[in-house]
């Protein structure tokens, strides 16, 4: 996916201009979170299942080797092949090379977000393989050439309105606004492709090593085609995802669906293991599972080793005050919200993401909706450590975070200089008592005002009490 | 009982009445109150702009002017939580330092908070009349779990009608740093929590953290609305009919 972390600041502003945008984010609003609430009253023990989760989820992570080679042991077993991508570029070598070499002419895929990572369907495409996204929001994404904006509802930044559009221009159909209809049409135009395809591309949600199984949580059952109907099924997911037993899904199951989309259980849950046998009129007669590295590894060991617990629900940006006033594109690539200001800087380098772990105001409300407990400001923080040792953050940012600290570390300094402070904020102030412009914090006065204090510090007017005594 | 107050660098420049009126309660409550001189600023702004060094020092400064206190007090959640939480692992180096700041931000608490779960107040002396809405500052709600403490003071005052807002626990975008380096967020943020506070009906916006209440009055007012006032939970508990 391009890359466009780096001008976040422009993106927030062209998104928080963009009136479509911003109805669609105001209508789509809570309803994530109004039924991620209500869904999660039906679980008495929540927080005893979120700490097993977290558990299942570290140890995995701390023996991430023994995990990874217990799958492949047990899914080579099964008939499946298991490829290691290092990089996001082999992830589309490795697809092309499974395509080229059984004469793929068309790729169904459903949703995968660490292809996204790869930007796997260019690739694909640019090597004259025919590709089509079969998840709605994605195929509607496709259509638009759009990258997704949310990682379990990747079109939510589109309105029924703009997918009518969409639909009438390339299906060459009245334009109608009735979702049922629009799920028909979408259907009626898939169709053919799943009978089709000579290869179906899925993500994995999880990887069960005591199985060398992959496991998929979807709702729409295009899931299920992709996976079953096309001669070979590949499937692409991140190193992290393994779990040790079909146990460990099953705790981790019901949590995720109910913080993501607010479902007890999402309408397909799928455990697919090794190909088709004679027993089985339906499934692969290839698989293969591409576990994608692109990064993951380097934060193991590292300060931010936790972010890796990420079972990609999307609770942390549904319930992100910032999220919920700029969309998912602005942070400019694969993954958005709190999740996506640690996993991008991580993956693509701090530098080409510098604004993104400061886009929050470390309000909690992410930490405490996490399924696994992942401690996201806590993430973000050490990045923005990271950033302000390695000198990254503007000199003048750097130099009033060394001043600030000298001036608290004298007493003597700060009384004076806040003396004088709060005597020129007073007349700054004027008689409406609220200062309109201020050289350096322009980035508060340009839509609010900052109220003007009385004239002294308290430090001055309690000396001056005691003093009275 | 010996209670250090601990100001707070924005209520020591910005609003020095929050400071006074903490010390009424405190000492209506009966506390022998102490406000070290040399104190300034807990750390918080330069140790979330990714500047640890910031939180060292004034840790350090911190625990050497408050420790001969029984507790410490502070009018903000925000302060208070990064003295009981994140000063817990700054010194891993020296762990008879790390002890003694641990010992005290143990006894650090934020004001409401001390005042109804470690003092056992459950009246407040306040000629306070009129509608006020409680915004939840993020750092006070969840990381110290300040949530009914101010609500209970507040319905004490015969006075005073609470009518929640929707939406009081959603950030109002202040942040620290965040409100001036993504100011635009911030505003916008702002705006939706003005909105609701307005929608409330209540003619006083109250909250316990002076950041978060600038940023709503700033917003307020550049709307042109000079009719909501936005006070300080202790102004509101020690007000004074003149």
């Amino acid at each position: 996916m391009e890359l466009t972390s780096f001008t976040f600041k422009k993106n927030v502003k062209k998104k928080l201009s963009d009136a479509r945008l911003q109805n669609n984010m105001r209508r789509f609003g809570g309803r994530f979170v109004e039924a991620r609430a209500k869904v999660m009253q039906e679980v008495d023990n929540l927080e005893d299942i979120r700490v097993a989760a977290a558990a299942i989820r570290d140890r995995s992570l701390a023996h991430l080797d023994t995990y990874l080679t217990l799958f492949e042991e047990q899914a080579r077993q099964r008939g499946t092949i298991v490829h290691f991508a290092e990089t996001a570029h082999d992830v589309n070598r490795i697809v092309i090379e499974i395509a080229k070499a059984n004469q793929v002419k068309k790729i169904v895929k459903s949703k995968s977000m660490v292809s996204e990572e790869s930007g796997l369907n260019d690739a694909v495409i640019n090597a004259g393989i025919e590709a089509i996204e079969t998840d709605l929001g994605e195929y509607i994404l496709q259509l638009a050439k759009e990258p997704p904006s949310h990682i379990i509802a990747p079109a939510i930044h589109k309105s029924v309105e703009e997918v009518a559009e969409l639909f009438a221009e390339h299906h060459h159909t009245p334009k109608s606004t009735d979702i049922p209809a629009l799920c028909r049409e979408a259907r009626e135009q898939l169709r053919p492709h799943f009978l089709s395809a000579d290869m179906g591309i899925s993500g994995g949600n999880f990887l069960i090593a005591e199985t060398g199984s992959v496991a998929i949580v979807t709702n729409e059952g295009n899931g299920r085609m992709v996976t079953t109907m096309p001669k070979i099924h590949v499937a692409i997911t991140g190193i992290e995802k393994v779990l040790g037993t079909v146990n460990d899904f099953s705790t981790i199951l019901r949590l995720l669906t109910r913080s993501a989309t607010g479902q007890s259980i999402t309408n397909y849950v799928s455990v697919m293991t090794g190909v088709k046998d004679a027993a089985n009129a339906d499934g692969p007669e290839q698989s293969h599972v591409i576990l994608v590295d692109s990064g993951r590894s380097r934060l193991l060991g590292s300060r931010l080793q936790q972010a890796l617990r990420c079972i990609r629900c999307g609770a942390c940006m549904n319930h992100c005050p910032v999220y919920q006033n700029i969309g998912g594109h602005a942070y400019g690539w694969v993954y958005p919200g709190p999740i996506g200001a640690v996993l991008t800087p991580s993956y693509v380098g701090l530098k080409e993401a510098l604004d993104l772990p400061q886009a929050s105001t470390l309000c909690g409300a992410c930490q405490v909706v996490c399924p696994v407990k992942i401690p996201l400001p806590e993430l973000m923080r050490v990045l923005r450590e990271d950033s302000f040792a390695d000198g990254l953050r503007p000199w003048h940012e750097r130099l009033s975070v060394h001043l600030w600290r000298f001036t608290a570390n004298h007493p003597k300094l700060y009384g004076f200089l806040t003396r004088y402070v709060v005597k020129l904020l007073k007349l700054m102030g004027g008689k409406s008592g609220q200062i309109h412009w201020l050289p350096g914090l322009d980035g508060w006065t340009e839509g609010r005002d900052m109220p003007a204090p009385t004239g002294s510090t308290f430090r001055d007017q309690y000396k001056a009490q005691r003093h009275e005594r | 009982m010996k209670v250090g107050l601990f100001v707070t660098c924005l209520v020591d420049m910005m609003r020095p009445s929050v400071g006074f009126s903490a010390i009424d309660l405190l000492r209506q409550a009966g506390c022998e109150v102490v406000v070290p001189e040399n104190q300034t600023c807990c750390g918080q702004p330069g140790f979330n702009s990714g500047d640890r060094e910031s939180g060292r020092t004034l840790a350090k400064r911190f625990v050497e002017l408050f420790e001969e206190c029984d507790y410490v007090v502070a009018p903000s959640g925000s302060c208070t939580g990064m003295i009981r939480i994140h000063y817990q692992d700054l010194f891993p180096e020296n762990p008879s330092l790390q002890q003694r700041i641990n010992q005290l931000a143990e006894r650090t608490f934020e004001l409401t908070d001390f005042l109804v779960n470690v003092l056992h107040i459950d009246q407040v002396n306040s000629d306070f009349k009129g509608n006020v809405t409680y915004h939840d500052s993020c750092s006070g709600l969840r990381e110290l779990h300040i949530k009914e403490q101010p609500r209970q003071l507040l319905k004490s005052i015969t006075g005073l009608t609470l009518k929640e807002m929707e939406q009081a626990e959603l950030c109002c975008g202040f942040g620290g740093t965040f409100s001036v380096k993504l100011g635009d967020i911030a505003t916008r943020m702002s705006d939706n929590k003005c909105r609701y506070a307005q929608q409330s009906g209540a003619e006083v916006i109250v909250g316990g953290d002076l950041g978060c209440l600038l940023n709503i009055e700033g917003r307020l007012r550049r709307m042109g609305d000079s009719t909501t006032q936005v006070k300080h939970v202790a102004e509101i508990l020690t007000y004074k009919a003149k």
